[in-house]
């Protein structure tokens, strides 16, 4: 849409305010900035106050108020980016365009900045520019690519490498990032017909769909768990005439990127399960909320929404069954990790701070636009559709007895074949390093940062809801790493950037306990601190969401495990101190003044 | 029955804080009664001469100073009660907290509106001059702290009972409207 | 007629009315649950945190859940008051409330929660942030040295059309509330009285004013908060 106008874009979304952040992500894609005068221009548009547009611009990380650049660069700063080499990377790039990160060069054409998780970790130091992404960058690789923008090359034509697997190599998609799938089971096999399902359900009642996923016991895949048939019975029979399917395809969690691949491979698969779930649920209208970071997917993902309509798969009068209507929009995200909660995802796709909902109510009752919203991950519906065709018997012989079917995991960090991986419930750790070629292995983070991190003594845990429920990430770390420094700190500054800011819990405490983790880092640490740092873990638990609730897992789960980590930079002292370094404070007046620390 | 033995210091404060232990008026022959007073401005006993059973911080610690003599009285009391709110959060002297040391050196001697005569623009840096913090720290981010009352200054009527109460090895008898922050 | 439902608050059997919030259940029943950012009337946020109460062994925010018949409510255990004792910490470490100095002091709510919670010294490190203080606006102050970004101003405080004129900026401890830039000759002394007002702590000042009331007959100064939900009239000891 190049040389669109404030106007003409304010226009395209009929000057809704609920469609804020489509309107801010156009204006950005275009002006690359949303300056004070397009913000004035906007609320005005809007008949909003201009502090209303700025509280939302300003909660979503890739949106700015200043120019970004020509070229803008988004550096992955995740753990595994780290281990993977992310530091010579940024140097390479920082040298190579003479500026640092968190800057923009003088002539206003490339612009550095660090992001978190890009759902690259397979395939990191990865970057995205002009929102294409760069997998496995190498020092030399940035050069070239730092040329090639000061020459003023099209972004498309940045690509030396060859495009990825599968889909990655498709026209619309067109990028060098890879599939990496290691092992298909039965949502990733395809074994379904377009419409197949479609055909099937539209024999059925909706009570009929909703109760053979019921039957199969699935749990939603995002990470909570919720039983998937439940919810759709709870928003079917939420009282309202409009009602809303979401797929949450935010995919925010550190070390997560199996969404990604199923959007790449099994689109046709995952708009169909949103279409079954409007019909048990009786809404009309699907969205699915994809993650900023896959904007790279856009042209293929709204071409098979396009095809589907066409076909009759989406659409009025569904697969020839009279008053089946069902329609897909794509709403972007615009990086904020806490719009992967359910409510939080809702409030952001109303053109809102993606700030989670109290509850009750539940999306269930009163979700987007206050209509009962059911809010789906893209696993999940994916998994419906399969139990639909093979049925819930089928489904519930796989796994175990408390966690049916199977989880398509995203695996990464120490290992020879990182990826995605489906497998059945009930894995042990030990299980699943003997699959991937883990070597050395010192860790395993499980569930990513919101999850657990596990010590080789626990390596024969299982995966499955009764006892390590996950969303899927996983991340090895061998002995060479330092779990503390390079991996706790990461994963709680992941936290305290991601935090909405609307508890207080959540928005002051992770950072007071970032400070205690680095006061041992640097040998202050007292025994006191292990204690207090274990319980402030447990104020956080009084945060509304689950961002909040977790936020001190990544501390709290090392001390539990990782305990002789911590002692270890501990060092003696009286038992009334508390770590205060004298020379350390009076180091900055020292330097001011010419004097030599005598203290 | 032994008296118990007191010390009393005034850290980066205002004195304001031993004001108000003077101001429990004629209470304080009843409190000479069962305390001595040992290192404190009170009775000018500039050095320790005996370990103590309570120490009182008016202050928080802004220099290198207040730092060792905070670490001394920790050394030789038994209980350590941060008086006031400048020992218990910084207080006034910590509105400079955030401020580079090197802006706030500047503006006391060289820039600053009340600054008349240092043409040479000399920022005191005498070896024999206690260092300035990075910021100025409350008591208990230093040493441990056993007691805290607050207060700018703390009520005469709190300290009065706090310290009796911990002389006598009574509960203290604390009413709602004596301990304020202000 | 409302509908009437039974609950228990910390053993107490309470009637409370259905679809109402358990903080006003509690009030009606003279039970005080301490809150900071919930003003009566108007829509609860759930952001400061220190309502939260155990509702059936889970923890949540009392100004916003909700009473439900049947519903078990514990309030004053000892587990939930040291977590509402460390929120209030976390709120005083967090910005630089310097009490001494404050036009609110005596009349603050944050303030006054410490002195009910015997808050004495925070457990946390103070951060002493770097915050702005901005006079810009002809009729108000707002120090953000002293905000507590629980909304109130946000939610209450609206233009003559409706529209918000406080805004939350950014995200996370990063957060700040900003003054919408074209409002300030909305304000009227009623409106910027009545932003003084709503604010808890002394982050929002009408110019010109403050220290109205002497030491000694604040709100706060002989009562601690919430004593004329609880209809006591004697008050309570502070505990070091």
């Amino acid at each position: 849409m190049m040389g669109a106008t404030v106007d003409t874009i304010l226009s395209k979304y009929r000057h809704d305010s609920t469609r804020l952040m489509d309107i801010l992500i156009d204006v950005q894609d275009e002006k690359s900035c949303i300056s004070d005068d397009t913000v004035k221009e906007i609320a005005k548009g809007l008949k909003i106050s201009m502090a209303d547009v700025e509280q939302t611009l300003s909660f979503y990380h890739f949106f700015s108020k200043t120019p970004t650049g020509k070229y803008t660069v988004y550096l992955n700063d995740s753990v595994v980016a780290f281990m993977m080499g992310r530091e010579k990377i940024a140097k390479a790039f920082e040298e190579a365009v003479g500026c640092k990160f968190g800057e923009v060069t003088a002539d206003g054409l490339i612009g550095l900045f660090n992001t978190s998780c890009i759902g690259m970790n397979d395939q990191e130091p990865a970057a995205i520019i002009n929102n294409r992404v760069f997998t496995r960058l190498t020092p030399f690789r940035v050069k070239e690519l730092v040329k090639d923008m000061k020459a003023g090359k099209d972004i498309d034509e940045m690509y030396s490498a060859k495009t990825g697997d599968g889909n990655n190599s498709h026209e619309l998609v067109h990028s060098v990032v890879n599939n990496h799938i290691r092992k298909e089971g039965p949502i990733l096999k395809t074994d379904v017909r377009q419409g197949e399902i479609i055909e099937k359900i539209t024999k059925m009642t909706p009570e009929e769909v909703i109760k053979e996923i019921k039957d199969s016991n699935i749990r939603g895949r995002g990470g909570a768990g919720f039983p998937t048939g439940l919810k759709w019975e709870f928003c079917r029979r939420a009282p309202g005439k409009q009602k809303y399917i979401f797929c949450n395809a935010d995919e925010g969690e550190p070390g997560t990127f199996k969404d990604r691949v199923i959007l790449t491979e099994k689109a046709k698969l995952l708009f169909e399960g949103m279409t079954m779930a409007g019909y048990a649920v009786g809404a009309t209208q699907g969205i699915l909320y994809l993650r900023y970071e896959y904007k790279y997917l856009q042209k293929y993902l709204e071409d098979v929404i396009e095809k589907a309509e066409k076909a009759g798969w989406l659409g009025k009068n569904i697969g020839g069954r009279k008053n089946f209507e069902f329609y897909i929009r794509i709403q972007f995200g615009a990086g904020a990790y806490v719009c992967g909660e359910e409510s939080a995802l809702i409030e952001s796709a109303e053109g809102k701070r993606g700030e989670p909902r109290d509850r009750p109510p539940f999306p269930v009752e009163k979700g987007y636009l206050e209509c009962p919203t059911v809010v789906n991950n893209v696993e999940t519906l994916c998994a419906a559709v399969k139990i639909m065709k093979y049925g819930s018997e089928w489904y519930k012989s796989l796994g175990t007895a408390e966690s049916t079917g199977t989880k398509v995991l995203s695996i990464s960090g120490d290992c020879f074949h990182p990826g995605v991986y489906e497998i059945e419930w009930g894995f042990t750790i030990n299980n699943i390093l003997d699959m991937v070629a883990g070597f050395n292995v010192q860790a395993v983070q499980v569930g990513g940062p919101s999850g657990a991190l596990i010590a080789p003594n626990e390596f024969d845990r299982i995966l499955g809801y009764e006892d390590l429920a996950t969303g899927g990430s996983l991340i090895i770390f061998n002995e060479s790493r330092n779990i503390l420094k390079d991996v706790v700190l990461n994963f709680t500054e992941f936290f305290i950037e991601e935090s909405c800011g609307s508890c207080s819990t959540c928005r002051i405490l992770p950072v007071v306990m970032k400070d205690k983790l680095v006061k041992i880092l640097n040998g202050l640490g007292v025994t006191r601190d292990i204690d207090d740092l274990l319980e402030w873990g447990k104020i956080l638990k009084a945060s509304r969401c689950g961002l909040g609730q977790t936020a001190a897992n990544p501390i709290t789960s090392s001390i539990n495990n990782f305990r002789h980590l911590y002692t270890s930079l501990l060092k003696t002292k009286k038992d009334y101190e508390t770590g205060f370094d004298l020379n350390l404070a009076v180091q900055e007046a020292c330097e001011a003044t010419n004097r030599i620390a005598n203290v | 029955m032994n008296k118990a033995i007191v010390a009393t210091t005034s850290l980066a404060g205002c004195f304001g804080c031993h004001m108000s232990i003077l101001d429990i008026d004629e209470r304080i022959l009843e409190l000479i009664e069962v305390v001595e007073f040992n290192k404190s401005p009170i009775d000018d006993i500039k050095k320790f001469t005996k370990k103590c059973d309570i120490g009182l911080i008016e202050g928080g610690c802004c220099n290198s100073e207040n730092v060792h003599v905070l670490k001394d009285f920790r050394e030789n009391c038994k209980i350590l009660i941060a008086l006031g709110e400048c020992a218990i959060m910084g207080g006034l002297p910590a509105m400079r907290n955030g401020i580079p040391i090197k802006e706030c050196l500047e503006e006391a001697y060289i820039g600053g509106p009340t600054v008349q005569q240092n043409h040479q623009k000399i920022v005191p840096n005498d070896p024999e001059l206690p260092i300035l913090l990075d910021k100025v720290y409350p008591c208990h981010e230093v040493v441990k702290i056993d007691y805290y009352l607050p207060g700018c200054p703390p009520r005469a009527d709190l300290i009065w009972k706090a310290l009796i109460a911990l002389v006598k090895g009574e509960e203290m008898d604390l009413p709602y409207e004596v301990i304020k922050f202000d | 007629m409302y509908q009437t439902i039974k609950i228990i608050i910390d053993g107490k059997e309470c009637i409370a009315k259905k679809g109402q919030y358990i903080v006003e259940a509690a009030k009606e029943n003279n039970i005080y649950i301490p809150t900071l950012c919930n003003i009566e009337g108007v829509k609860p946020k759930g952001a400061c945190r220190i309502c939260t109460v155990k509702v059936n062994g889970r923890l949540m925010t009392a100004c916003t859940t909700p009473v439900a018949e049947g519903m078990s409510i514990e309030s004053e255990s000892a587990e939930l008051t040291d977590l509402r004792r460390s929120i209030i910490e976390l709120l005083f470490v967090e910005g630089n409330h310097f009490c001494p100095a404050c036009e609110k002091s005596g009349e603050c709510i944050l303030q006054a929660l410490a002195y009910r919670y015997s808050v004495m010294a925070p457990r946390f490190p103070f951060m002493f942030p770097i915050r702005e203080l901005d006079a810009s606006n002809p009729k108000i102050i707002k120090d953000h040295n002293r905000c507590v970004l629980c909304k109130r101003c946000i939610r209450v405080i609206k233009d003559d059309e409706g529209k918000n004129i406080f805004a939350f900026k950014k995200r996370g401890h990063k957060v700040e509330i900003i003054v919408d830039p074209e409002s300030a000759d909305k304000f009227t002394d009623e409106l910027a009285e009545k932003a003084m007002e709503i604010c808890p702590v002394g982050a929002i000042l009408v110019k010109g004013k403050g220290f109205k009331k002497p030491i000694g007959q604040r709100k706060y100064d002989l009562m601690p908060i919430g004593s004329d939900i609880e209809k006591v009239s004697k008050s309570k000891k502070a505990v070091l």
